[in-house]
């Protein structure tokens, strides 16, 4: 359904480089993330997708038609919501909603079933301004605005940036049950724990694809044992445990720490204690995405 | 020691819009306090409350041991302050910021000049000391307006989403730097959206409908709720929400 | 065809509901043409005149002292001859002079007519109209007088000559002044800035990404700009007629053509602006200094072109609002009709076509 075969970008000339060699194929009907920091090269692969900007080296498709060639084409079958994307401010919810229809050469009739779960949770307030509205609820617009003309690709680029945990979790069920529309969706966030939610995710940094695979299929390939180490004494726990000579990586996750080892695990226990750190705690744990990010990243 | 802010029913009220409603708590020295609620729950009232920036319609408050009525002024000298949107200078150069900043809060001369080279140390940017501040990945633009915002070793700093978008580790490194600033007694008032970071903190507290909803250290409020962590502690006190619009 | 409509409507919501620079859209071509009005009605009194009288006979100096009892003028001196004239002039002692011939007594007593010269310093044109204008009612009055008097028609005529400027640039030119000056900022400002707004909004990729041709998106950004600057012209041509006394002599249906013409070539800049500039602040400045300045400078209102250096004057040829200034100075000033402005509405034309392609070319159908 969406194709990238070695692409490349850079910005000024050159200058500045965006996304090199990513290859990366999403299938029909698959809900994809791209997982990644700002500055990683999210947006560039959105905007080379959606036909915005065209790439220096390699060859892209979407729904079998090359984003060069083909762009007319393409526009009129993708739904698109960019990062800064923030509605017209001074339109009411509805007018907004219609005037994208309309753009797209629908109504809002004609493909209400697709928006209405989400619709009918703001249109109570359909009169009020976009400019007037909380973050989640401008999201669910943009979906709304994004999914109203029946797109069989769904661009949504960082859609729950700054937006709170509650709306993000409504967010990613309404993803769910658009996939199951047969909608291929393809979502960036920054935000590591919403990639169990994707079928696939790649993870992507400074330009380039760390990994493509599963959730489970990352955290699977995750290579060492980690430890979760605990006290009451995070912040200096933090500190001796990198101290501790045999530690590998040791980050702070919550209210623990998770640790990967060089060597034996099972003396940093007796070791914080020496520390005096004396209920200090440690067991086996399995990684997290994040886990596996920042191993991908010191790697 | 007496807390550093400590506020008694603190309400705002916009006409008929009661943004925050009666907020009573304490936040002592060195604590680092996050200060979560879902949007539109009156967060960022109560904070423009406490920064001095905005008088409250009833209850007491004082921050750093001043009125937040009377004495704005003396607030504002006492506290650092940074959000999402850095109040860093593009066009200035690192050391040109940490110099203005500490100019602002009347800083001598020479205690600039310390300043700035001891920043630029701790922050391990000596070699960028003369690089313009939008050339700086946005990681270190990060950590570099922390340490403007407590140039001035503020008793208390509020930081508003600071971490929003970068990545792990780099979010790490800017908790390294939070918990060095409380180890070193400077109170952090923190709101923000990783639900991890939360956990981070000594205790936090949750607004919804403009009220506290709760507040307590986290593991207490993980076994209060029976949540495996923190967002979904978040998201029991928060789905319920009736304040869907800012 | 819908789609286009629903746009354009869109675009007049923005409009409306941006109050305060509705308000400046309005408010600025009204208060420029308001303080002007107040500037021109503030009588001139006690204007420095002086008298040269080589007939010397008891018409010339019943007029003389009428003219010396009025409250306009304050005659300075009476010179004997008119060689001093020039010095007093450049001294500035004076603003005008007024000449009665040798034969003037003669002329009147035996034709019935007379003629007698002024010479009014028009370097502040609005000045040498208004005392000019008071003297040839004193002398009207006179004329009558004599009339009554002498029980035939006597006819004094005043032969008005303009000294330093003697196309009095200034007082009617400062209308078709303020119209071209306003239908361009309005037009090039409003028209970058609404398009730079989608851009900054993150709208503009979504449009982008749509079906929607982008022809129809600068058709429908251009619509509710044309619309404003149209009932502004008729505000200004409005005000001036009340305050000013300025109505248009020529014909209104051809004013208004022209100036739609020179409209949509402005708004073409607008639409070239938009497409380079990144911020609202960018576009802003950019309408600002790059097409006020030339506005003000090379229309030929405020400074005279032919005083210009050539390279100056060369420049102004290619500011659209040069041409539309002599349009309406013609048509509206001087009653003139298609005849005597066909060559500038061509080159209006022109401008305006090869702009507005342009600038469909490099309208961009992506980012970057």
């Amino acid at each position: 359904m969406i194709n990238l075969t070695n692409i490349k970008k850079s910005y000024n000339k050159g200058q500045i480089p965006a996304v090199s060699n990513i290859n990366l194929s999403v299938d029909r009907g698959e809900l994809f993330g791209l997982i990644g920091p700002d500055g990683a090269g999210k947006t560039t692969l959105f905007r080379i997708l959606t036909t915005l900007l065209l790439p220096d080296e390699g060859s892209a498709t979407v729904d079998g038609l090359d984003v060069v060639k083909d762009y007319a084409r393409i526009r009129s079958r993708v739904g698109y919501m960019p990062g800064r994307f923030s509605l017209y401010q001074d339109l009411t919810i509805e007018e907004n909603l219609n005037f994208f229809a309309t753009v797209f050469g629908t109504t809002i009739k004609e493909n209400y079933h697709l928006i209405e779960e989400i619709y009918q949770q703001i249109e109570p307030f359909k009169d009020r301004r976009a400019g007037k509205l909380s973050g989640g609820m401008k999201q669910k617009l943009a979906l709304c605005c994004a999914l109203i003309h029946k797109p069989t690709v769904l661009f949504l680029d960082e859609p729950t940036t700054g937006v709170d945990v509650v709306s993000r979790k409504e967010f990613w069920d309404m993803l769910q049950r658009l996939k199951q529309e047969g909608i291929t969706i393809l979502v960036s966030t920054p935000y590591m724990d919403e990639a169990n939610r994707c079928d696939r995710i790649a993870l992507i940094q400074k330009g380039s694809i760390l990994s493509i695979d599963t959730p489970k299929g990352i955290v699977d390939a995750f290579p060492q044992n980690l430890y979760a180490v605990r006290s009451t004494k995070t912040h200096q726990l933090l500190r001796d445990v990198r101290e501790y000579p045999d530690t590998d990586s040791c980050f702070a996750f919550g209210e623990s720490l998770h640790v990967t080892f060089k060597g034996d695990p099972q003396p940093l226990i007796p070791y914080l204690n020496k520390k005096g750190q004396t209920d200090a705690t440690m067991e086996k744990i399995a990684p997290g995405i994040e886990d596996c990010f920042i191993h991908l990243l010191n790697n | 020691m007496p807390p550093v802010i400590s506020t008694n029913q603190l309400t705002k009220r916009f006409g008929q819009f009661v943004a925050a409603n009666e907020l009573t708590f304490q936040v002592e020295k060195g604590e680092i306090f996050g200060f979560l609620g879902a949007n539109g729950a009156g967060k960022t009232t109560a904070m423009r409350m406490l920064c001095g920036l905005s008088i409250p319609s009833s209850g007491k408050a004082t921050v750093a041991g001043f009125d937040v009525y009377t004495q704005t002024e003396k607030i504002k000298q006492n506290i650092g302050y940074m959000s999402q949107k850095f109040s860093l200078y593009d066009d200035l150069t690192v050391a040109e910021n940490i110099r203005f900043y500490a100019g602002i809060y009347g800083m001598s001369k020479q205690a600039i000049k310390a300043k700035t080279t001891e920043l630029l140390q701790e922050l391990q940017l000596e070699k960028e000391a003369k690089t313009l501040v939008k050339a700086l990945p946005l990681g270190w633009k990060q950590k570099l307006a922390f340490s403007v915002a407590i140039v001035h070793n503020p008793d208390i700093v509020f930081l508003d989403e600071p971490t929003g978008g970068v990545d792990p580790v780099t979010r790490r490194q800017f908790w390294d730097l939070i918990y060095a600033a409380s180890d070193k007694g400077v109170t952090v008032f923190v709101t923000t959206h990783y639900m991890d970071e939360a956990e981070y903190c000594n205790r936090v507290s949750i607004m919804v409908d403009g009220v506290i909803a709760a507040l307590d250290s986290p593991a207490n409020l993980k076994q209060q709720f029976n949540a495996a962590n923190m967002e979904d502690v978040f998201y029991e006190l928060a789905r319920n929400a009736k304040r869907k619009a800012d | 065809m819908r789609q286009l409509i629903t746009f354009i409507r869109k675009e007049f919501l923005h409009v409306l509901r941006d109050r305060k620079t509705l308000l400046m859209l309005f408010g600025l071509p009204i208060a420029q043409i308001v303080l002007f009005g107040f500037a021109l009605s503030n009588e001139i009194k006690n204007s420095r005149i002086a008298v040269v009288d080589y007939s010397k006979d008891p018409t010339t100096t019943r007029l003389i002292s009428k003219i010396a009892a009025s409250d306009y003028f304050d005659i300075q001196r009476s010179l004997a001859s008119a060689d001093q004239l020039h010095t007093a002039f450049k001294k500035g002692d004076i603003k005008m002079a007024v000449i009665f011939p040798a034969s003037f007594g003669d002329d009147l007593t035996h034709t019935g007519k007379a003629t007698m010269q002024v010479i009014a310093d028009a370097s502040d044109p609005n000045q040498a109209t208004t005392i000019t204008n008071y003297l040839s009612q004193i002398v009207t009055d006179y004329n009558t007088e004599l009339a009554k008097d002498a029980g035939q028609p006597m006819q004094i005529n005043p032969e008005t000559q303009m000294m330093y400027n003697p196309e009095l640039r200034g007082a009617p030119n400062f209308v078709p002044g303020v119209m071209a000056l306003v239908l361009m900022l309005v037009c090039t400002m409003m028209t970058s800035v609404a398009i730079v707004k989608e851009k900054e909004l993150g709208t503009m990729e979504i449009l982008l990404v749509s079906p929607f041709k982008p022809v129809y998106i600068i058709i429908s950004k251009l619509a509710p700009n044309l619309l404003i600057s149209v009932l502004n012209l008729f505000i200004i041509l409005f005000l001036s007629w009340l305050f000013l006394d300025l109505p248009v002599k020529g014909s209104l249906v051809l004013l208004v053509t022209c100036s739609i013409l020179f409209i949509l070539t402005s708004l073409s800049i607008g639409l070239l602006l938009s497409i380079n500039a990144r911020t609202q602040q960018a576009a802003m400045m950019g309408s600002l200094m790059g097409m006020m300045l030339p506005t003000l400078l090379l229309t030929g209102f405020l400074f005279p072109i032919e005083n210009m250096p050539l390279a100056l004057q060369l420049l102004s040829n290619l500011v659209p609002s040069r041409w539309y200034f002599i349009i309406v100075k013609r048509v509206m000033l001087k009653g003139l009709g298609i005849t005597a402005i066909w060559r500038e509405m061509l080159i209006l034309t022109g401008m305006c076509i090869l702009l507005f392609t342009i600038s469909l070319k490099k309208f961009k159908i992506r980012l970057q």
